[in-house]
């Protein structure tokens, strides 16, 4: 029969058409195999290889499913072997292909096949696969005790937390981004199936709805709360801002986590149903913007700086006391910055009729513990926005720098 | 449970009121783009002097030596907007809302000190609309006033017998008046979360706790009581709870609320009943989450109660809504009833849980919409 090939669908797609955003070389992403008759960039690939690891700075992808994994074995080749399987299998998904050639129906009719197959026929639709390591991989299992980085210090409890250990915490997390979800689930359960026997899903979190944008090149998108969320992000664009607050310096902690990143993940419930009986203007001052433009209170268009001494009416700053974008903000913080890059989600109900809804938080940041750990702290016991908020899930992982195209994920670390 | 920090809470009822009532979500600002201001060491040169009601914008640009700041004032010198520390060569924008037609004034503040340099700013067009006069509304507030004042001296008599009991060491009545006696703190809650860090040293849970806040109140006693068994410094802990009650109550009695506060007042407390007891959080160690559930409710009636003329008149079928969402939560915790007080949340099963839930959010919506018809 012929082969479908996810490879020449995208080839199909992708001719002569320069990729949007801000990968320039998308083609460096392509595995060898794919390399051959395709000179032109093609859209919906991001590059797998580089400095840093991709699906951080690179363009949001509007589709989440993030899994937190722990190591089941205590052989440290085990390990390691399995995190060269899985670059390999993450540079061909991410360039549009089986997990392994003729994957899903090439193969023996009496062997499972290679490729769960259920992203047959579907484009790379920007798939970008980022691993991290959490704090517990560093126990006395692998022998990584002594490199664990002072910056991959657990979370403290913050006030309001209301923390379940079963969305909490992780040796390995996978986060996978796209454009179609079946791509990112498709990814993320292929991995998790290499890891049998060495790993097994401790929790994972669909996300919808990219909340925050990371290029120029992106509108900002809403959360479900209504609101414009990420306006004041990091973007990619900014490089000097991300090697200041995002990408691991050398000096900063062991040398394996130069280029690399810190990871935190935090499951945040919206009790959208009191909020959706609040009135707007409740909303807006608990925001601090104009919920309709998303201009900060007080300004009149969406990029306008956000400017924390303008007073309305008796003098009261028209960006209240404890809005979260003043609290957030990097003037309030000492100038302290992060990069999010969060996902909406609705898991069902929560069983007493309302919807299990809210923002799966995802950032990432140079060093939590001046970073995310401050700015987490003010927000926790000032925010207005807490009174609709309940944290349920965390996790914090070091995610390692990006893989030349004959290394793997965390081989600084490994090898 | 101090979760609410209404954002209405510190400017003038009068003031507010006019405020929302334009808070229909006409987003554009006054036509031809942002009013110019050229703010020397001298001078205050604003590029237009009328301008239609509604969203005015200004851009501020310091062309002086001296840091300075920009205000728009309304007549008696009340501020509509202002924007501080412009430094040389800056610019700053400023948009206000300005709903009523009348003269105003700009202002430049070069050195940031004195009258500022002043120009006339006449705003045209707009509902010219008076300041709440309404004696309904104002008997509202004063009928809810007596409320608080009597819930209040209340609360201070049984928390000193509580607090007795935990002196005492005589656990068993120091458990028994727990729920009653914080029954009446629930009532008025709104009000006390008025009082920053009274509520907290209050209310605490310790859930909730900051780093290096001291675990006070009334959630501390009971984790000893139900929990730990009394502590050295519980008998401390309970003078420290009624000295703040104390002080709470006397700034209660004289707290300035408006109609509006009664209205989102009355919201807040079902919206704490949705949050923190339907969940069972707030009485984490007694489990007597229904008797703060029924002092919510009973809050939350009382102010509803107050401004029940406006509402009959203005809407009477929201009040009709109202009354029958109220009876509804009303018959389901009358069916947890025990002797004197409820069954604790441990008690419920599930389903019941789900139905209380269910009867709250049916409760909220109508009296989320109360606000706009007091605003009207």
């Amino acid at each position: 029969m012929t082969q479908v090939s996810r490879r020449r669908l995208l080839g199909f797609a992708g001719a002569g058409v320069a990729l949007a955003g801000a990968g320039a070389a998308a083609g460096a992403g392509l595995d060898h195999a794919l390399s051959a008759p395709e000179p032109h960039a093609a859209p919906g690939l991001v590059p797998f290889h580089g400095e840093h690891q991709a699906g951080i700075v690179t363009p949001t992808q509007e589709h989440l499913h993030f899994a937190a994994l722990d190591v089941t074995t205590k052989d440290r080749a085990k390990l390691v072997s399995l995190l060269r399987k899985w670059t390999d299998a993450a540079r061909r998904m991410t360039g549009g292909q089986e997990v392994v050639p003729n994957g899903a129906v090439g193969g023996s009719a009496a062997a499972p096949p290679g490729d769960t197959g259920e992203a047959l026929d579907l484009p790379a639709a920007s798939l970008t696969l980022t691993i991290g390591f959490g704090p517990s991989l560093f126990d006395d299992r692998f022998g990584l005790a002594d490199r664990r980085p002072p910056a991959l210090a657990d979370l403290p409890a913050f006030p309001k937390d209301n923390l379940d250990p079963a969305r909490s915490g992780g040796d390995l997390c996978i986060q996978a981004c796209a454009d179609d979800p079946q791509v990112a689930v498709h990814a993320v359960r292929n991995l998790v199936r290499i890891g049998f026997g060495t790993t097994e899903v401790r929790w994972s979190q669909l996300g919808f709805g990219r909340s925050a944008s990371t290029s120029r090149s992106q509108v900002t998108p809403r959360n479900l709360f209504g609101f414009k969320d990420g306006t004041n992000n990091l973007k990619a664009e900014d490089t000097d801002a991300l090697a200041q607050h995002v990408w691991v310096a050398p000096g900063d902690g062991p040398d394996w986590m130069t280029g690399g990143s810190y990871l935190v993940a935090r499951r945040i419930r919206m009790h959208i149903e009191t909020w959706d009986r609040s009135p707007l203007r409740e909303q807006e001052q608990v925001v601090g913007r104009a919920k309709g433009t998303g201009a900060p209170l007080g300004q009149s268009a969406e990029f306008d700086p956000v400017d924390l001494h303008v007073g309305g009416a008796n003098g009261e700053p028209l960006v209240p006391a404890d809005a979260h974008i003043r609290l957030a903000s990097a003037e309030n913080l000492n100038g302290v910055r992060i990069l999010r890059r969060g996902y909406n989600f609705v898991d069902g109900s929560d069983g007493v009729g309302h919807l299990e809804a809210g923002l799966f938080f995802i950032c990432f940041n140079r060093d939590p513990r001046t970073q995310f750990v401050p700015m987490q702290k003010v927000l926790a016991a000032k925010d207005a926005m807490m009174e609709y908020l309940e944290h349920t899930g965390s996790a914090l992982f070091a995610v390692p720098p990006g893989v030349t195209e004959t290394g793997y994920w965390g081989e600084p670390l490994f090898g | 449970m101090t979760l609410r920090k209404t954002p209405l809470v510190v400017a003038g009822s009068a003031a507010l009121l006019a405020l929302s009532a334009c808070s229909g979500g006409d987003q554009k600002a006054a036509a031809g783009g942002p009013i110019t201001v050229e703010a020397t060491d001298t001078a205050c040169t604003v590029s237009a002097t009328t301008a239609n009601a509604g969203n005015l914008s200004f851009e501020v640009t310091n062309k002086g030596t001296k840091v300075t700041e920009f205000y728009l004032y309304a007549q008696g010198d009340r501020i509509m907007g202002e924007v501080e520390n412009i430094a040389p060569g800056l610019t700053r924008k400023l948009t206000i809302e300005v709903p009523d037609a009348g003269t105003y004034q700009t202002a430049c503040k070069p050195g940031m000190s004195g009258d500022g340099i002043r120009g006339t700013f006449t705003v045209t067009g707009g509902a010219s609309r008076q300041a709440d006069t309404n004696t309904q509304l104002a008997d509202a507030t004063k009928s809810y006033a007596t409320y608080v004042a009597s819930q209040s001296d209340a609360l201070l008599t049984e928390t000193q017998k509580f607090a007795d009991a935990v002196k005492s060491g005589n656990v068993a009545d120091a458990k028994a008046r727990y729920a009653p006696t914080r029954t009446y703190y629930e009532r008025i809650e709104p009000v006390a979360e008025k009082f920053g860090e009274l509520d907290p040293a209050i209310d605490v849970r310790e859930a909730d706790l900051e780093e290096g806040q001291q675990f006070t109140g009334f959630h501390r006693l009971e984790k000893d009581l139900w929990a730990t068994g009394l502590q050295p410094d519980s008998g401390q802990i309970a003078d420290k709870l009624v000295a703040d009650v104390t002080t709470l109550v006397n700034q209660a009695k004289t707290i300035q609320l408006s109609a509006l506060d009664l209205a989102n007042g009355a919201k807040g407390l079902l919206d704490e009943v949705a949050t923190g007891k339907i969940t069972g959080e707030e009485e984490t160690f007694s489990h007597t989450d229904l008797w703060d559930f029924q002092a919510n409710l009973d809050g939350s009636k009382a102010a509803i109660q107050s401004l029940r003329p406006v509402l009959q008149e203005r809407d009477p079928q929201l009040v009709s809504e109202v009354d029958t969402q109220v009876k509804n939560v009303q018959t389901l915790l009358d069916a947890q009833r025990s002797g004197d007080g409820f069954k604790y949340y441990t008690e419920l099963t599930q389903d019941q849980i789900r139905q209380f839930a269910s009867a709250v959010d049916a409760l909220g919506e109508p009296l989320s919409k109360v606000a706009e018809v007091v605003a009207q």
